[in-house]
C-alpha cells in the first residue's frame, strides 16, 4: 500500500516534448514508472523515447487507458492543461510548472471538483511512491523503502529531509511535494486523511511554510483525527514580517500564517516541530519508539 | 505588484465605480498649474507605497488653494518609512456620513476569490477583524458565475437600508469585482467607500495589488508599475532567474530552493548569526547564474561572509561544483565563503571545492556555525 500512487499508476505527460517534459520523461521512466504516452499538440503520432506522442489528452487516455497526468507546459498555458486532463476523466493531476497565474488556478477548482478530478500543484515537485511509480522532478535515488510519508510545500528542503531520513535507516511509503502557491491542488489536510488510512505508513513527517494556513489546519485535523504520529518543521521562522498584502491579508486569515502561530497549533496537536531539519529523523524515531 | 492610490482610483473610475475629483502633481509648480483657483476643501495625500501615511504626516486637509500650495511644499519629498514623496494626490474633500469596508483577495482556503465588507471602515479595519470578527461579512465568489448581481445586493443589503444606497454599492461591488479578474488582481480595496449627507456612495480611498505571475498578460498594468531602489535589485535579479530579498544582517546566504533557503536563514538566526538576504538560485548549477547571485550578493556592503548552501537533486553536486570555481574564479572577493553541498555526487562536489583551497563542510548546521565564526573575524 500507499498513496495516491503505485505500480499500477499509468502517466501521460503533457509537454512531452519540451526541454524539461523530455528530460524528466526519461528520468521518470529510469526510475521504473509507467509512462503510456505524453501530449504535444500537433505533433501526434511521433514517439519520445520509445513512448506514443498524442494530441489531445482524451485521445492518449483512450487508447493507453492512463489515470495520472504530470504536467511540464509553460505557465500561460498549464490551467487550461490542467482543465484538458481533469475533462479526459484522468483522475490525477500533477503540474510541475512554476508561475501559474492565480486567477487561473481559481478557475481549474470547480472543474476539477465537478469532474472528481485530484490535483498536486502547481509549482510543485511531484511525489513518489518508493521503488514503484515517481512522478515529477524528484531525484529518485535519495529515497528508500520505508514506512513513513512526507508532505511538504518546499522542494529541495523536501529532499534535504528525505536524504537525512534514509540516511538515518527511516524508509519512505510515500512523499508528496504539494508546492508553494497560494492557490493550490490537495493541502496537507487531504493526504493526512490519505496517510491515516494507509496501512503502511506508520508516521508523517509535515514539513510546511509561513504564510497561509494550511499548517494551522492540517494542525486541526491532526488534534481531531490522526492516530499516527507526525512530526514538522516549519521553514521561515526568522523571516521579517515582510511583504504583506494590505488589511485584506490579514483580515483573511484572522492572525495566522506566522511560523509561531503554526508551531503553537502543531503543539497544540501534540506534534514535536523540530528546530532545524536535523532533529527530523530523532523526533520520528522517539515517536515510533525505535 | 503594488499600484498607488491615484493610479487604482483611475481603474476605480475606467469601470465606473465613482471618486471624488482629484488630480496627481509631482512637483508644487504642478500643484500651481493644476489645482483651480476656487477655494474648496481637499485633501492633499502622499503617494507612496507603504501604510500609515495619515500618521506620518503625509495626508493633509486644505481649505484654498494656498492652504493645497502649502501643504504640497510640506508633503512633496518628505521621507515616510525611508520613502521619499514624490507624488501627491490633491483630492475633493467629501462630508462623510459614514464609512465602510469592501475588500476582494485570492482566498487559499476556499480557492476562490473572496469578498469581504463591513460596516465599519477606516484605518482601524484590522482591529475589527482582530477583535470581532463577526462584522466582517464574507462571501466566496463561483469564479465561473462571477459576482452576481443579487449576491452583491445581499452583501449591501447589510450595510445599507435605503434601496437607493443599496443599489449603488451593489453597481459598485459588481464593477469592483469585474476589474479585479479582469486585471488579475490578488487585491483590491476600498477603505473608506463612504456614503455622504446627500446619500451618494463613494470610493475615497483604493488600494490595488497584482498577481506578479500574470503580468504577462498585463501590459497595462505593468506600465502602472513604479519601482523602489530596493525592488529594484529584486526584479532585476527575478529577471535572471534568481529570487532575491534583502535582509538586515551580516551573512549572505546563496541556496537552491525556496523552502531550504528559509531554511537556511532560520539555522544562521538559530545559532546567533544574522542572514543578510533570501537568495534562491533555483535549480541550475549554471556558472553563469551563479556569478550573478554572488553579484547581488556582494553588492550589498554589511555582508562579511557568505554561505552556499546546495542539496543536488537532479543537479549533480560535481556539476554544482564546478559551476562555484568559475563563478569564484570571476569575481575574486576576499569575503569567506563557506560551502555546503549534499545530495547526488556530493564527495565529488567536495573534492572540487578542497582541491579550490576553500573550506567545505558536510552538514548545513556546521556550516551555518562556520559561516558566523568568519563573519565576526
Amino acid at each position: 500500500m500507499s498513496i495516491l500512487i503505485n505500480k499500477d499508476t499509468k502517466l501521460i505527460v503533457q509537454g512531452i516534448t519540451g526541454r524539461d517534459g523530455a528530460f524528466h520523461t526519461s528520468k521518470m521512466k529510469t526510475y521504473g514508472t509507467n509512462i503510456v504516452g505524453g501530449i504535444s499538440p500537433g505533433k501526434g503520432g511521433i514517439e519520445v523515447d520509445g513512448i506514443p506522442v498524442f494530441n489531445t489528452v482524451e485521445e492518449a487516455v483512450k487508447a493507453t487507458g492512463a489515470n495520472a497526468s504530470v504536467i511540464f507546459v509553460p505557465a500561460p498555458f498549464a490551467g487550461d492543461a490542467i482543465m484538458e486532463a481533469s475533462f479526459a476523466g484522468v483522475e490525477l493531476v500533477i503540474c510541475i510548472t512554476e508561475g501559474v497565474p492565480v486567477q487561473d488556478m481559481i478557475k481549474v477548482t470547480p472543474v476539477l471538483k465537478q469532474n472528481g478530478t485530484k490535483m498536486i500543484g502547481a509549482n510543485c515537485p511531484g511525489l513518489i511512491t518508493v521503488d514503484e511509480c515517481l512522478i515529477g522532478i524528484l531525484p529518485g535515488m535519495i529515497f528508500k523503502k520505508g514506512n513513513v510519508g512526507l508532505i511538504s510545500r518546499s522542494g529541495t528542503l523536501t529532499y534535504e529531509v528525505v536524504d537525512m531520513l534514509t540516511q538515518s535507516g527511516l524508509g519512505q511509503t510515500t512523499c508528496v511535494g504539494i508546492g508553494g502557491d497560494s492557490v493550490s491542488g490537495l493541502y496537507f489536510k487531504d493526504l493526512l486523511e490519505m496517510y491515516e488510512n494507509d496501512p503502511e505508513t506508520e508516521a508523517v513527517v509535515l514539513i510546511g511554510e509561513i504564510g497561509g494556513d494550511a499548517e494551522e489546519q492540517a494542525a486541526q485535523y491532526i488534534k481531531d483525527n490522526m492516530t499516527k504520529p507526525v512530526v514538522a518543521f516549519i521553514a521561515g521562522q526568522s523571516a521579517p514580517p515582510g511583504k504583506r498584502m494590505g488589511h485584506a491579508g490579514a483580515i483573511i486569515s484572522s492572525g495566522a500564517g506566522t511560523a509561531e502561530e503554526k508551531i503553537k497549533a502543531f503543539a497544540a496537536a501534540g506534534v514535536p516541530v523540530a528546530k532545524e531539519p536535523g532533529e527530523i529523523p530523532g523526533l520520528v524515531k522517539e515517536k515510533l519508539g525505535l | 505588484m503594488k499600484i498607488h492610490e491615484y493610479q487604482a482610483r483611475d481603474l476605480f473610475r475606467k469601470y465606473g465605480i465613482p471618486v471624488p475629483d482629484g488630480v496627481v502633481c509631482h512637483s508644487v509648480d504642478e500643484v500651481k498649474k493644476k489645482v483651480s483657483d476656487e477655494d474648496k476643501l481637499r485633501v492633499v495625500k502622499a503617494q507612496v507605497h507603504v501604510g500609515g501615511r495619515g500618521k506620518a504626516g503625509g495626508v493633509k486637509i486644505a481649505n484654498t488653494k494656498a492652504e493645497v500650495v502649502e501643504k504640497a511644499e510640506k508633503i512633496l519629498g518628505m521621507d515616510i518609512k525611508g520613502l521619499t514623496v514624490e507624488k501627491i494626490l490633491v483630492a475633493d474633500a467629501v462630508d462623510i456620513e459614514k464609512e465602510f469596508y469592501v475588500g476582494l483577495i485570492n482566498d487559499r482556503n476556499t480557492k476562490s476569490v473572496t469578498l469581504m465588507a463591513s460596516a465599519e471602515g477606516g484605518v482601524e479595519i484590522e482591529e475589527v477583524a482582530k477583535v470581532s470578527p463577526e462584522k466582517i461579512i464574507k462571501m466566496a465568489i463561483d469564479p465561473t458565475m462571477g459576482l452576481m448581481d443579487w449576491q452583491a445586493r445581499k452583501i449591501a443589503l447589510q450595510l445599507f437600508t435605503d434601496p437607493k444606497e443599496v443599489r449603488q454599492t451593489a453597481a459598485i461591488l459588481v464593477k469592483l469585482y469585474e476589474l479585479y479578474v479582469d486585471t488579475d488582481s490578488s487585491l483590491a480595496e476600498i477603505n473608506p467607500l463612504v456614503l455622504t449627507p446627500d446619500k451618494k456612495v463613494l470610493a475615497i480611498d483604493g488600494k490595488m495589488n497584482f498577481d506578479d505571475n500574470a503580468l504577462f498578460r498585463q501590459r497595462e498594468i505593468l506600465e502602472m508599475r513604479d519601482v523602489l531602489e530596493d525592488e529594484q535589485k529584486e526584479i532585476e535579479a527575478a529577471a535572471k532567474g534568481l529570487s532575491y530579498i534583502k535582509l538586515d544582517g551580516n551573512i549572505g546566504c546563496m541556496v537552491n530552493g525556496a523552502g531550504l533557503a528559509m531554511a537556511t536563514m532560520d539555522m544562521i538566526k538559530l545559532y546567533g548569526g544574522d542572514p543578510a538576504n533570501f537568495l534562491d538560485i533555483g535549480g541550475s548549477s549554471n556558472p553563469e547564474k551563479v556569478v550573478e547571485a554572488m553579484n547581488i550578493l556582494l553588492s550589498d556592503k554589511n555582508v562579511s561572509a557568505v554561505m552556499i548552501n546546495i542539496f543536488g537533486g537532479i543537479t549533480r553536486c560535481d556539476d554544482v561544483a564546478r559551476g562555484l570555481v568559475t563563478a569564484l574564479d570571476e569575481i575574486k572577493t576576499e569575503i569567506p565563503i563557506v560551502i555546503r553541498l549534499s545530495g547526488t555526487n556530493a564527495k565529488e562536489g567536495l573534492e572540487i571545492i578542497k582541491d579550490y583551497g576553500l573550506p567545505t563542510v558536510e552538514t548545513m548546521s556546521e556550516a551555518a556555525k562556520k559561516a558566523i565564526e568568519l563573519s565576526k573575524k
